[in-house]
């Protein structure tokens, strides 16, 4: 068993706002480790993205404000550190990736400018060694003419390019963590597939772990290890990948996989489809918050939030109802 | 689902280029060629996909079908009337049969509007009802896609993106349209959401005996939606094939290759399978190569592939493709 890299307690964050207070991170529990890949599943809202941002202490406060938890690596609590301090972590073992990779990059700054500023900072290079090391980088990622192209600005680069910057940029410092935060969301398909295929290459060369946050579970199914599925501000279902897929538990897990079309499918037929909407989340839900969309909903569900309960090999699913059975546990 | 094979849409070489102006008295030095010679033909009750990668002019194909664009060459009958030579008021009043659904249900929507007065602007545009009878046919409307008519006077915003996307959808039915072009409906949606469009579009085409043309890049959505599938790149159509035959034996390269990129929602799948993953980006529609536009990115390209345009030519019954080297050796290699 590889050693514990990152173990999150209790997470909660939640942010003001002129409706109220929106409850987007309600308690959340997971560890990674080292060299692993963490996919993290969910729609829009429900809290995959704000939970590993409040992690790296990215969550602008006020509005938002992460109100209990911890989070520890190697034996410091990240929500504890000072701003110094995190701000040594970010970037350096702790680096991430965002969705959008014209957003992130500034525009009126060259590539080469922009990826040697990590290096300065973090690994103190001077000007002659970061600019090397910037071009080693941009092979690495797989960018032709790597040293031709360090003085053009990020337009001059396509949208698969950029984000193969953002994920150089982010490597530079040699991080023991890597977030990804929907990285290939606004990419093409097949341009997904060599950010894919790229990111499990340099995961092999560099060794470094995962959190992979997607709603795609396409995606997901082809670089995790793991995977916890998120609802409402919840885990609601973790597990190993090849369990997830074969025998999901939780009722919502179920009725994700169940709304993708087969991709062996002959004959037409209907897609399994979850009624209703992800919830508002304005107040901390104390019933299941899957329960008024859920057809295997009993009266225990809308009493009490279902705990993560073992359901298999280091598997666990927080409903009240055995989906196998369809009796309550 | 095709009643015996009526055309009811037909596309017939259709160009749409764009030109680049320059320079301080705006000289033309250019155009994108966003479609750039495509032909199909879509059946009465069917559903044609279209799928390709963001700028290799699916939307423009769909949007000049419905004179959102005039088109630099080409013809476009409906029925039997063509519709680039229409004029204005005629063109206007085919629009009653030709309707379109949009991407973004965030922008299609005007935010100042009742959702009563969306739905009800075709009706009154032309005609269609008057007075009392407005309201009675937005409630119908509202109902066709599931949603509570008693929400009619609320505004965009406090519906939330599959519901708008409803709310867009009951639009485009108001006049009753035989045809309908889907411009990435369900794109801007949650997964879940996703699955509940689909079933709406599916009952609706049931129920109204509509016709669709479904642009998406999802692939995996368009093979479920879709009877045929178009493939198109950089411009053109590269295949064309009858949903199960072009997912089972695809043969264009780039069909090939966008097909082995779908992420796939099963971690054995990658166990087993290798991936084709193609090489750099698409080349600029507004210089696009020379001869097979997908030359420079394919596996099997060889010198000639450059010379010419290589014909789009039926391999089999319904089966088209737009490749010199369809049948050759260096091509049954996957």
């Amino acid at each position: 068993m590889t050693s514990e890299l990152l173990n999150v307690q209790g997470l909660e964050t939640q942010f003001k706002t002129p409706e109220g207070v929106v409850h987007a991170v309600n308690g959340v529990d997971f560890t990674l480790k080292e060299g692993e890949t963490l996919g993290v599943v969910g729609e829009s809202g429900c809290g995959k993205s704000v939970s590993m941002l409040s992690i790296l202490r990215l969550i602008q406060q006020p509005p938002g404000k992460i109100v209990a938890g911890e989070a520890m690596f190697r034996g410091q609590d990240l929500l504890k550190m000072t701003k110094e301090e995190i701000r040594h972590v970010r970037g350096g073992q702790i680096s991430m990736v965002f969705q959008d990779p014209m957003t992130s990059l500034n525009p009126v700054m060259t590539i080469g400018k922009q990826l040697a500023e990590p290096l300065m900072l973090h690994l103190g290079l001077n000007k002659e060694q970061a600019r090397d090391r910037s071009i080693e980088l941009l092979e690495q990622v797989g960018i032709p003419h790597a040293a031709d192209r360090l003085k053009d600005y990020p337009h001059q680069y396509s949208g698969g390019m950029r984000q193969r910057v953002m994920i150089a940029m982010a490597l530079s410092c040699a991080p023991q963590i890597l977030i990804a935060d929907e990285p290939t969301t606004a990419l093409d398909v097949t341009i997904q597939a060599q950010i894919v295929e790229l990111v499990i290459r340099l995961r092999e060369e560099v060794g470094m772990a995962i959190v992979w946050i997607t709603h795609d579970l396409g995606v997901v199914a082809s670089i995790a290890h793991r995977v916890n599925v998120m609802y409402g501000g919840f885990i609601i279902e973790e597990s190993p990948i090849r369990d997830l897929y074969a025998h999901p538990s939780h009722p919502y897990t179920i009725g994700l996989l169940g709304s993708l079309p087969q991709i062996h499918e002959q004959r037409r037929q209907r897609l399994y489809s979850i009624e209703g909407m992800p919830p508002m989340l304005y107040q901390k839900p104390h019933s299941c918050p899957f329960s008024p969309r859920c057809r295997w909903v009993v009266e225990h569900c809308r009493l009490e939030n279902p705990p993560l309960m073992p359901v298999g090999d280091n598997h666990r699913a927080a409903c009240w109802v055995d989906t196998t059975t369809g009796r309550e546990r | 689902m095709t009643e015996d094979n009526h055309v009811l849409v037909k596309v017939e070489d259709l160009k749409m280029h764009f030109p680049i102006y320059r320079g301080v008295i705006q000289r033309q030095v250019g155009a994108v060629r966003a479609v750039d010679g495509v032909s199909f033909e879509i059946h009465k009750g069917e559903t044609l996909g279209l799928v390709g990668e963001s700028g290799c002019g699916k939307s423009t194909t769909g949007r000049t079908i419905l004179q959102l664009y005039k088109p630099t060459a080409g013809k476009i009958f409906y029925e039997d009337t063509e519709l680039t030579t229409l004029r204005p008021e005629k063109m206007r009043q085919m629009r009653k049969n030709i309707q379109m659904i949009f991407q973004d249900p965030y922008a299609s929507l005007n935010p100042r509007m009742t959702i009563r007065d969306i739905i009800a602007e075709p009706l009154v545009a032309f005609g269609s009802a008057t007075g009392k009878a407005i309201d009675e046919r937005v409630r119908d409307l509202m109902k066709l896609v599931k949603l509570d008519p008693d929400f009619m006077l609320r505004y965009p915003h406090e519906f939330s993106g599959g519901q708008r996307q409803r709310i867009g959808i009951a639009r485009a039915m108001a006049n009753n349209p035989t045809f309908v072009v889907c411009d990435e409906p369900i794109s801007a949606l949650d997964v879940s959401i996703q699955a509940q469009v689909i079933n709406l579009f599916e009952d609706l085409q049931k129920e109204l005996d509509l016709t669709y043309l479904f642009i998406a890049h999802d692939l995996s959505m368009v093979r479920h939606i879709s009877d045929r599938v178009a493939v198109m790149y950089l411009g053109i159509i590269v295949e064309l094939a009858d949903r199960n035959e072009i997912y089972a034996n695809p043969v264009h390269p780039y069909t090939k290759a966008l097909l082995s990129a779908i992420p796939v929602a099963d971690p054995a799948y990658y166990e087993t399978r290798k991936r084709i993953v193609m090489e750099g980006d698409v080349p600029s529609p507004a210089n696009p190569p020379s001869g097979c536009r997908f030359r420079t990115r394919c596996p099997i390209a060889e010198g000639y592939c450059g010379q010419s345009r290589p014909e789009f030519k039926e391999i089999a019954p319904g089966h088209f493709v737009e490749c010199f080297k369809w049948d050759h050796p260096d091509n049954q290699r996957r």
